[in-house]
């Protein structure tokens, strides 16, 4: 077999070792660095891009969290303005309620006054018809004309015992 | 017909010498520039893009890259960082002398035992090297087993000296011998497909599927034994550095 034949040995072992270093050295000079880079750069960019990917959900996050704020606070606002509002309106009713109340009393009281005018001067009325009938029934009856001083008062006895 | 193992002669292209020793370029020496040139052509210009997302040829590249990178973080460690340009290296060599000796007509460089012990003998040293920088004299621990009885120690420490020492010369047989093989198989089998098929044309088509078949398991042959050859190397690289 040739592969025993020592003849090109020191042939075989130069060219190996030169063919070698240069291959080394073509490799991790030019080769591997280029290759290296490039898987470097790919991992950087997919680093970059999850980065990128989680900075804006985290953005994404953050405005939510806003919006949802707002959203509270102006539902706050306009329940505290529903409830305000309830309140003014109660109180307004209220007011015109007690304003419509007295001025009720008062025409009760007034109306009270006239009615009360009113009898007294249908109660005096009575009086002076009571008296006349007096006087006129007792002319009759016995004859006797009665004083109508005297007449007066006992109508007048009559009628605050009536009362 | 030319003998099988024809196919290993080394014949020079340019003979010269230098101090009364021959180094002619060879037919060997030639595939060797060839693959020098061919995969540092590969390795540049598939990845001259610099694409983000790779093509054909710079994907294989990348994948060739990774695949030692890995081989080397997985077997070595951490510490095996500035050593991987170095295996890269070895195994490119090793991978492309054993495909570019699948093409007809070419030559195998790695069948050659004298080119694989080449390589081993870089690998032994080397790694011994490293070892006695890493460990100093604690490195000949080595060559006793941590927690054996000393009474052992005549008996144990030259068995382990012999696996040690005999490290390079398996690395080298076993590549050289795989390619060898190999190629005289297919050389043999290629010869009935000849001799047969000249009687009549169809005995000569059952050596023929069979050398398909056999081509095939060559090519995956080549790539195993050039990854046995490298792995191998990380593995003696992780006991030097690490120590057992």
């Amino acid at each position: 077999m040739p592969q025993f034949d020592p003849t090109f040995y020191p042939s075989q072992l130069f060219w190996l070792y030169a063919t070698f270093i240069l291959f080394y050295v073509l490799l991790s000079v030019f080769a591997m660095p280029k290759i290296g880079g490039v898987l470097e750069e790919r991992q950087r960019k997919i680093d970059d891009n999850l980065d990128k990917a989680s900075q804006l959900k985290a953005e994404a996050e953050a405005a939510i969290a806003v919006y949802e704020k707002a959203l509270a606070e102006s539902r706050a606002e306009a329940h505290q303005l529903l409830r305000s509002s309830t309140e003014a309106l109660a109180k307004q009713a209220e007011a015109r309620q007690k304003e419509l109340g007295e001025r009720l009393a008062e025409q009760i009281k007034t109306g009270e006054a006239r009615i009360v005018a009113a009898k007294d001067q249908a109660l005096a009325q009575v009086r002076d018809v009571a008296s006349e009938v007096a006087k006129l029934a007792t002319a009759k009856l016995t004859g006797l004309a009665l004083d109508d001083a005297k007449i007066g008062l006992a109508v007048t006895s009559a009628l605050q015992e009536r009362r | 017909m030319a003998s099988p193992v024809e196919q290993f002669r080394i014949e020079p292209l340019v003979p010269f010498e230098i101090g009364g020793v021959n180094i002619s370029f060879t037919n060997s020496a030639l595939l060797m520039v060839v693959c020098v040139c061919l995969v540092t052509a590969f390795l540049t210009l598939s990845v001259r893009g610099r694409a983000l997302i790779p093509g054909r040829w710079q994907s294989m590249a990348e994948v060739m890259y990774e695949f030692t990178a890995n081989m080397v973080r997985d077997n070595v460690g951490s510490q095996g960082r500035k050593y991987f340009p170095f295996i890269f290296t070895l195994f490119m060599f090793t991978l492309f002398g054993d495909l570019l000796g699948m093409i007809p007509f070419s030559f195998t460089y790695t069948s050659h035992i004298i080119v694989t012990f080449g390589l081993a003998i870089v690998v032994f040293i080397g790694v011994t090297i490293i070892g006695f920088i890493q460990h100093g004299f604690g490195y000949l621990r080595m060559f006793f087993p941590h927690g054996a009885p000393l009474l052992t120690a005549p008996v144990l420490v030259p068995i382990e000296l012999i696996s040690y020492c005999s490290r390079p010369f398996s690395l080298a047989i076993r590549l050289f011998a795989n390619m060898t093989v190999g190629h005289i198989i297919l050389q043999v089998m290629a010869g009935f497909v000849i001799s047969l098929g000249a009687y009549y044309i169809l005995p000569g088509i059952f050596p023929m599927v069979f050398l398909g078949g056999l081509t095939v398991l060559e090519f995956g042959i080549a790539i195993l034994q050039a990854y046995v050859f490298t792995i191998l190397s990380c593995i003696y690289l992780h006991d030097a550095i690490h120590m057992h």
